[in-house]
């Protein structure tokens, strides 16, 4: 059983991660708080996270679990944000159609990535792909705010 | 939680009144007023609400809402919401005080924003008019608020012992129509045939609006058909009070826990959706929020009399929050909670072909919901499409499999049906997808008529939508001479005919992209990009833009595809094409089905289930209300 490393460490509760960044990169509007854009950051496609399914859990890939704790950088679809200034946003592997009325985040598909970043999402380009990088974060974690759930994190975020 | 906390201190109200008065008291003092005409109880009703003159705020609202119908002996929780401020308050049945027709008393609670009237679990045990007048002395002056409900009883001449209910989500006329094209085909401008579905003998249109709108969903629809009530978007079970709490609603008793308690019937849900999504949740559930699906999942369970089968997709509610696909907020483990009550598991189609159909089923093939049949049979190799989820059952194994469980109660059963993803490859405008599923959904109502004749022909068959899509078939798409797109749509004489094949005759065309296909329209959509092609891998129409306006999805129809202007709002976040309001079509075979006939509301569903079984609902143990409690423990 993974133990998310929000849990361990008890640091985000608001989404506000201390993270021993050095720069402050100023991308597409957010002041994000994070790891230099690439750099040293391993690939990771949506495709090698799971290495199996099953009605009674999923199967975390090898490639996902020895990622965990190092940085990492995605690719994808930023979905629309659940509300306004949140600090949270879920990357899809495909833009993401939603229901307003009937939505909840039982409709996400199931391997979706939340990426934290510091300070509130907002202007953000939803129809395009984006490249993420972040500090990789396995394991069940609530989001203490919203309540959303989520297996696979990126933390201190940036966005390009 | 201070909503739960409120409710906690609701239900020591009520569980110290239901002390008081007794549990199951039913309503016998009140004298039942004659069997009104129902058109003059209509236009009386209309009278009343014009009377209640109130200012916006300072009226009172009574739940059941005013022209409700409720059958003989079915539970509800009866509540009144006063204004703030008011008083000397007054509630009377018939002329007599609503405590002494309901035998219990009325629990009172300020709500600071309201005063709330409430008396739980409560019914009429026999048919005629009751008129509900409340009354209060309200900052602004004398406030009065009337309600008449029509109780019922009937019984069909010629009574059923099982009712089978198939729900075509979504499936509108033209929905249906896709199916019977694509599957039957025509010659000579004849179709060479209809569908199962098309074969039985009754239909009735279905008009499907909520109390609340015009356009319903898929919770508020299921919900009338369950419990003969009306509801709002959403909602399912309940009538919408004025807290924000989305269990705290006053409930209606459903159909199926009618017929478990009274008639000791067994029943069942099977759903190619979440189990826990509207429809098959509704079956039972009672919600003011349809998304609280993790309540939902333990509230299956954990009543007098659950569900002997319940099969579909959904795993994601009932695994604990540490399994990864969970999406409980706790560490409940709700798989396990039904092997500790005896039921078996499946969690795939070969799992479950191999249980025994002795004990009950609770079938979870996938987190979410299952895959459509065109990616999950069709394109067997959509990997990408399926996440690892390889061993699904169709429709038709699973509704198979849950009747050979229910039908072993001698006392019949209740099996609710549904193709839950025509709706869902319609709001994603894949109208190719759409239709295989209700090509499987026909095959499975097919072999449903198939067992209703070798069984006696005791079994009440009703197949309906539970609302439409604005979703048209304008005439053909071919590509030819250099034509694409919207100059490739053949209209009138232009059209000819769509060129499926059906080689191998299992009912789905070979080929879902032909050379000549159906030209489909929505009238109810966002921005999107179109080619009227089949899409391989399936592309959502819409998304939002950096400015929060909805946008179409550059990824869909990539090639030679045109912009289509959408007609939906671009500001109120809708990214995929809508419900549409207009009425659905009833197709219904078996004892009772000659119920249907005409233009009818969604409520008469359950009503007509009601007959066609010859309920006495004040028989049995109602359910003790569930609450948050239950759902926590």
């Amino acid at each position: 059983m993974f133990r998310s490393l929000l849990a361990r460490s008890g640091l985000l509760h608001r989404g506000r991660l201390l993270v021993t960044a050095l720069c402050t990169t100023v991308v597409l509007g957010i002041a994000t708080l994070g790891l230099p854009v690439g750099a040293h950051a391993a690939s990771l496609e949506f495709g090698d996270m799971y290495a199996g399914a099953t009605a009674e859990g999923l199967i975390f890939s090898d490639t996902l679990t020895s990622l965990a704790g190092s940085s990492v950088t995605m690719h994808g679809y930023m979905a629309p944000p659940l509300k306004p200034s949140i600090d949270f946003f879920v990357l899809t592997e495909t833009p993401m159609s939603i229901c307003p009325f009937c939505s909840s985040d039982a409709d996400w598909p199931y391997n979706i990535v939340v990426v934290y970043v510091d300070g509130s999402v907002t202007a953000l380009p939803y129809d395009q792909e984006v490249s993420v990088t972040g500090t990789l974060d396995v394991g069940s974690y609530v989001d203490g705010n919203t309540g959303f759930v989520s297996q696979v994190r990126l933390l201190g975020a940036s966005v390009q | 939680m201070k909503h739960n906390h409120r409710l906690q201190q609701l239900i020591h109200l009520s569980l110290a009144g239901a002390l008081v008065f007794g549990f199951g008291a039913l309503a016998q003092a009140a004298p039942a007023a004659p069997a009104a005409n129902p058109a003059a109880l209509a236009q009386r009703a209309e009278y009343h609400n014009g009377s209640t003159t109130a200012q916006a705020g300072q009226a009172i609202t009574i739940l059941p809402i005013n022209r409700a119908k409720l059958w003989a002996g079915q539970r509800f929780d009866f509540e009144v919401e006063f204004p703030a401020g008011s008083t000397g308050t007054k509630v009377t049945i018939n002329g007599t005080d609503a405590e002494k027709v309901f035998h219990k008393a009325a629990v009172v609670h300020n709500y600071g924003t309201h005063l709330s009237y409430r008396i739980n679990n409560v019914s009429f045990p026999a048919a005629g008019a009751q008129e509900i007048v409340a009354a209060a002395n309200g900052t602004g002056g004398e406030l009065t608020r009337r309600a008449t409900y029509t109780v019922v009883k009937e019984t069909a001449k010629k009574k059923a012992k099982n009712v089978m209910l198939f729900i075509g989500d979504g499936m509108s006329m033209q929905a249906k129509e896709l199916g019977r094209i694509l599957s039957k085909g025509l010659s000579e401008g004849k179709f060479n045939d209809v569908l199962a579905m098309e074969k039985l003998p009754n239909m009735a249109l279905i008009t499907t609006s909520g109390y609340d709108s015009i356009v319903t969903d898929s919770a508020n629809s299921m919900s009338a058909y369950m419990t003969g009530n009306k509801s709002v978007v959403n909602a399912m079970g309940v009538y919408e009070n004025k807290t924000k709490d989305p269990l705290d609603d006053p409930k209606v008793e459903t159909v199926a826990e009618i017929l478990s308690r009274s008639k000791k019937m067994s029943y069942g849900m099977v759903s190619t959706a979440a189990v826990t999504d509207a429809t098959p949740a509704a079956v039972v559930s009672h919600t003011r929020r349809r998304a609280e699906q993790p309540y939902i999942a333990a509230e299956f369970l954990h009543r007098n009399n659950p569900p002997q089968v319940v099969l579909g997709g959904g795993a994601q509610f009932f695994l604990p929050l540490g399994t990864p696909g969970s999406k409980r907020k706790d560490n409940r483990n709700l798989i396990q909670e039904f092997k500790d009550a005896g039921y078996q598991f499946a969690g795939t189609k070969t799992e479950l072909n191999n249980l025994n159909g002795k004990d009950p089923i609770l079938g979870l093939f996938t987190m979410s919901h299952m895959n459509v049949y065109m990616d999950r049979e069709f394109l067997p190799k959509n990997q990408k499409v399926l996440k690892g989820f390889m061993d699904q059952p169709g429709l038709l194994d699973m509704t198979k499999k849950a009747v050979s469980v229910l039908e072993k109660n001698p006392n019949g059963f209740f099996l609710m049906s549904e193709g839950g993803s025509i709706d869902k490859q319609l709001h994603t405008m894949d109208w190719q997808r759409a239709t295989y599923d209700t090509i499987e959904f026909d095959k499975t109502i097919e072999w449903a008529e198939q067992y209703a004749r070798e069984h006696n022909d005791d079994t009440l068959i009703i197949v309906v939508a539970d609302h439409a899509h604005g979703v048209s078939i304008s005439g053909t798409y071919k590509e030819e001479n250099g034509k694409t797109g919207r100059e490739a749509v053949r209209v009138y004489a232009d059209a000819k005919w769509p060129t499926f094949q059906d080689a191998d005759k299992d009912g789905f065309p070979d080929n879902p992209d032909p050379d000549t296909t159906l030209a489909v329209q929505y009238a109810n959509a966002p921005d999107h990009y179109e080619n009227y092609r089949f899409q391989p891998t399936p592309t959502v129409p819409a998304t939002v833009d950096a400015k929060g306006k909805v946008t179409a999805n550059p990824k869909r129809a990539p090639q030679g595809a045109r912009l289509v202007p959408g007609d939906i709002p671009t500001t109120t976040g809708e990214t995929q094409e809508c419900h549409s309001a207009d009425d659905v079509v009833l197709m219904a075979g078996g004892p009772g089905s000659e119920y249907f006939h005409g233009v009818m509301d969604n409520t008469e569903v359950f009503f007509a289930i009601l007959r066609a079984l010859g309920v006495d609902a004040t028989k049995g143990t109602p359910e003790i209300p569930f609450t948050a409690e239950d759902a926590a423990k």
